[in-house]
């Protein structure tokens, strides 16, 4: 089981950090119209680059003290609970922030790689009218992940979950006056819809089953990812459930199809090749910093409930697995700059799931973070690249084929450029060789319970030929856009991009060449510090749970070396290849082989395996017919036809029938109110709905005190009450005065069982109503 | 026979009351000279005179003569009111008939 021992200390000001890009993004939404360009720059910079500022005093001040010191004492982490957010019967949620060492490499990467895109984009945006609308989008984008990120339980991850997916919508349509890229923004909306609906049947789940089991921190409330991991609730995830496998299977595979739409996986990646859409910037922060990267930290934050099933883990391994080659074959072929990096990064993205699926969850981070930097540093580039060829005039900026030989006109881009396609080729010593190299190395190693032994060599395998696809597919889009001469006049007289361009790409450049030192290869005879690792550890579990064997891909130094060595030659023989096909610019080696038998493969890769047509045909095509006939027959006949018309009609009528009433003839109106006063009176009289006369009695000892009620129509002065007390049926004296009749409202007797009469008498209708009622003291008692 | 001709009640005063009042509604529904309509509510007013002093007499209660008093007052204001309406009409229109002055419906 889990370490006992997961206590998180409070803290105040941990809300700060989604808050500022909020507050950035609240000013520049509402007051952004009336600022300056330099103004809306400055307050949304300003929010990003503070929340960067405090995010890192938060992780090397307090949390990085917190972690030298005995975890056992001091804690993993902080807690901010802002209120109760909602409380319902058994569930209640705390609005809370948590910063651990999982969220807080996260919220690092977010709010730098953030910023530096933030810097970005005033240069690529500049002479876009609608920019504070796209900075304060940026702002709230950054905000949501953020919250995302740093979110103590279920229902506020889902908070910021909502929230990219929203952005994400309003920026890849950000330009939607162009039809295209507003179907687009739909698109990713509507795909992402359908992993998000996964998620709330997830996090159901996991509530039915965690109900009031809140683990140690009963205030932290429900679906706390504390209270979640606490050994007290583990029992709850392994009964029996969906067809006799675990309920954690369950859970976690609803889950993961929720981050298969936020991270874009198969089968609901289509999205994100439309993203593409969006300007370039957004694009970066989509597959950088935020939104993508959203359902690799879900499951990472998760690791305890997807390490309670083997099955789920082992779909989360196989959907990484076909999605990275799916991707990166489909990769191939594509021509558009923006294109290729998209289908780079699902297949990155598959990567990273094939590190969470063989629980290899330091990797995931650590491939998460590296791939971060140098996709973010790609896309900016492809950004400054688009943007020079634009600026040239190019219709089609985004167009490869019209490249080449750029390398001499945008040197400060080229480089950063190499830079990042070495890192993503997995040369050493670039960072994504170290992050590859430990998933490949993870899964070569792993062997979970349950497991066909022999699967994750076929993982690895699989990898390997990704790997190799995307040393090739990089660098073939490397070589068509820099190496060689200029294909087209735009890209013989492209200009390098202003400074605020290519100072982030520097920056970034730097990070993608030395971050994968951070996580240097573990060798059994060679202590190297693995910093991630021990710094994630208390945040990721450790073991298959329950079994308790611990979760192991590390082989002997020798396997090790063998790895790395064959990863990276495959990562080297893509380049080779890339520049045998592509070295020279467009060859016509590959024109010769995509006109012979290669042909078809070709247009599988260019046409993305059909998925979209194939999409069009069963689902959309479908729902759209559906659309079609509900918008006849709903909308058209009973909306419009039945209820609208239909009730208008209705109303003609009954306006008619009353006209003929409403005829503003006096006297008319006078003959309903006279038999309509008439009927009141005839009816109160049939129904009779006056009190009929009655008395009461109760038992006060051994006396009996009655109490007449006469009714109604005879309660006057002049009602006169006669009682028959002794049973002989007739009415009694009143001893008091000779001759007279008893007449009182209140008459007690004692010790009397037997019938009692009364009568109420009116003198002046002469009326008389009589009621008998049988006493019996003994059965009576306490009676009223 | 004679005991009933006789030996006035309650009842008698009421069956009066009631009659009046209801030849006063017909009246009002029926007839279309205003100056006719007017009268019958008169009638109306003091068939319910009529039941208020009845019953006055029948609980021992003065107070009912209270009520009769101030509908009286009512009446004569409503009359003198009603009537200068009616004189009005009649000096604008010759022609105080209610179904004719229906110039406000159009």
């Amino acid at each position: 089981m889990e370490q006992a021992s997961h206590t998180f200390l409070e803290s105040s000001t941990l809300v700060w950090i989604p808050l500022l890009p909020l507050i950035g993004a609240f000013i520049n939404l509402v007051f952004g119209r009336r600022m300056s360009r330099s103004a809306v720059y400055a307050v949304s910079i300003g929010a990003v680059a503070l929340a960067c500022v405090v995010a890192f005093a938060h992780v090397f001040g307090p949390l990085l003290a917190l972690f030298r010191a005995e975890p056992e004492t001091a804690g993993t982490g902080f807690t901010q609970i802002l209120y109760t957010w909602i409380e319902v019967g058994a569930f209640k949620s705390q609005l809370a922030f948590r910063l651990d060492t999982l969220s807080a490499v996260m919220i690092m990467i977010v709010t730098f790689v953030g910023t530096l895109i933030h810097i970005y984009s005033t240069g690529y945006m500049a002479h876009d009218p609608r920019y504070s609308a796209f900075f304060g989008y940026l702002n709230l984008f950054t905000g949501s992940m953020l919250i995302l990120v740093l979110a103590a339980n279920m229902p506020v991850m889902f908070i910021g979950w909502e929230g990219v997916g929203l952005c994400s919508f309003l920026l890849i349509g950000f330009w939607y006056e162009n039809e295209a890229f507003a179907t687009a923004g739909r698109k990713a909306f509507v795909v992402n819809r359908i992993g998000d609906f996964c998620f709330l049947l997830g996090m159901f789940l996991l509530f039915w089953a965690t109900k009031t089991k809140f683990g140690a921190s009963p205030e932290f409330g429900s679906l706390d990812f504390a209270n979640l991991r606490s050994p007290a609730v583990g029992p709850a995830y392994l009964e029996a459930f969906w067809g006799g496998d675990r309920l954690a299977a369950a859970a976690a595979i609803f889950l993961f199809i929720g981050a298969c739409g936020k991270s874009a996986q198969l089968p609901l990646f289509v999205w994100l090749p439309d993203a593409m859409a969006g300007p370039t910037p957004v694009s970066a922060l989509i597959h950088a910093a935020t939104m993508v990267t959203a359902g690799v930290y879900m499951v990472c934050r998760l690791s305890f409930l997807f390490a309670s099933s083997t099955t789920a883990m082992f779909v989360v391994a196989t959907v990484g697995l076909l999605t990275a080659l799916a991707a990166a074959f489909m990769a191939f072929a594509q021509t558009d700059l923006k294109k290729v990096l998209a289908y780079s990064t699902v297949s990155q993205l598959g990567f990273m799931f094939v590190a969470a699926g063989t629980g290899n969850w330091t990797a995931a981070i650590f491939h998460l973070g590296t791939h971060a930097f140098f996709k973010a540093c790609l896309f900016l580039g492809a950004g400054s690249v688009m943007h020079a060829m634009e600026h040239e005039g190019s219709a089609t900026p985004g167009d490869i084929m019209t490249m080449g030989g750029l390398r001499k006109r945008l040197p400060l881009t080229h480089i950063t450029f190499l830079i990042s396609c070495l890192a993503i080729a997995g040369i050493i010593p670039f960072a994504g060789f170290f992050s590859k190299d430990e998933i490949l190395g993870g899964a070569f190693g792993v062997e979970p319970p349950g497991w066909i032994a022999w699967y994750g060599k076929l993982l690895w395998a699989g990898l390997l030929i990704a790997a190799l696809g995307t040393a090739f597919y990089m660098w073939r889009l490397y070589f068509l856009v820099f190496a060689g001469d200029g294909r087209s006049e735009p890209a013989k007289h492209a200009h390098e991009s202003p400074l605020t361009m290519t100072v982030p790409l520097i920056i970034l450049a730097g990070f993608a060449t030395v971050i994968g030192f951070v996580g240097l290869p573990h060798f059994e005879h060679l202590h190297l510090p693995h910093i991630l690792a021990s710094w994630l550890e208390p945040a990721v579990t450790a073991k298959w749970n329950p079994e308790g064997t611990a979760i192991e891909g590390h082989g002997s130094d020798l396997t090790t070396v063998v790895l790395m060595a064959i990863a990276l030659g495959v990562g080297a023989s893509g380049i080779a290849g890339a520049y045998l096909f592509y070295g020279r610019g467009p060859s016509k080696t590959v024109a010769k082989l995509v006109e012979g038998g290669l042909g078809p493969i070709y247009n599988a890769s260019k046409h993305k395996l059909w998925f979209d047509e194939v999409y069009d045909a069963i689902i959309v095509g479908p729902f759209k017919v559906l659309a079609r006939g509900l918008f006849e027959v709903v909308d058209r006949f009973v909306i419009d036809t039945v209820a609208v018309n239909g009730s208008a009609f209705v109303i003609g009528i009954f306006g008619r029938m009353s006209r003929w009433f409403q005829n503003g003839n006096v006297q008319r109106y006078l003959v309903g109110v006279v038999f309509g006063g008439a009927l009141v009176f005839l009816v109160t009289d049939i129904s009779d709905c006056r009190h009929a006369a009655t008395f009461e009695y109760k038992l006060v000892g051994n006396q009996l005190e009655l109490h007449a009620e006469p009714g109604e129509g005879v309660e006057g002065a002049t009602a006169k009450i006669y009682w028959d007390l002794d049973g002989d049926g007739e009415k009694d004296k009143d001893p008091a005065k000779p001759g007279e009749l008893l007449d009182k409202r209140d008459v007690t007797v004692s010790g009397y069982s037997g019938p009692v009469t009364m009568w109420v008498s009116d003198p002046i209708t002469r009326k008389e109503v009589k009621v008998t009622k049988t006493i019996d003291l003994n059965v009576s008692k306490g009676a009223k | 026979m004679s005991n009933l001709l006789w030996n006035i009640g309650y009842p008698h005063f009421l069956v009066l009351a009631a009659v009046l009042f209801l030849i006063g509604v017909v009246g009002v529904l029926v007839r279309r000279n205003a100056l006719i309509i007017l009268m019958s509510v008169e009638l109306m007013l003091n068939a319910a005179n009529v039941t208020l002093l009845a019953f006055s007499r029948m609980w021992g209660d003065i107070s009912a003569h209270t009520f009769a008093l101030i509908v009286i007052a009512v009446a004569a204001a409503e009359a003198s009111v009603g009537l200068a309406i009616v004189v009005a009409v009649f000096r604008g229109r010759h022609n105080v008939e209610v179904d004719r002055l229906n110039t406000l419906r159009h």
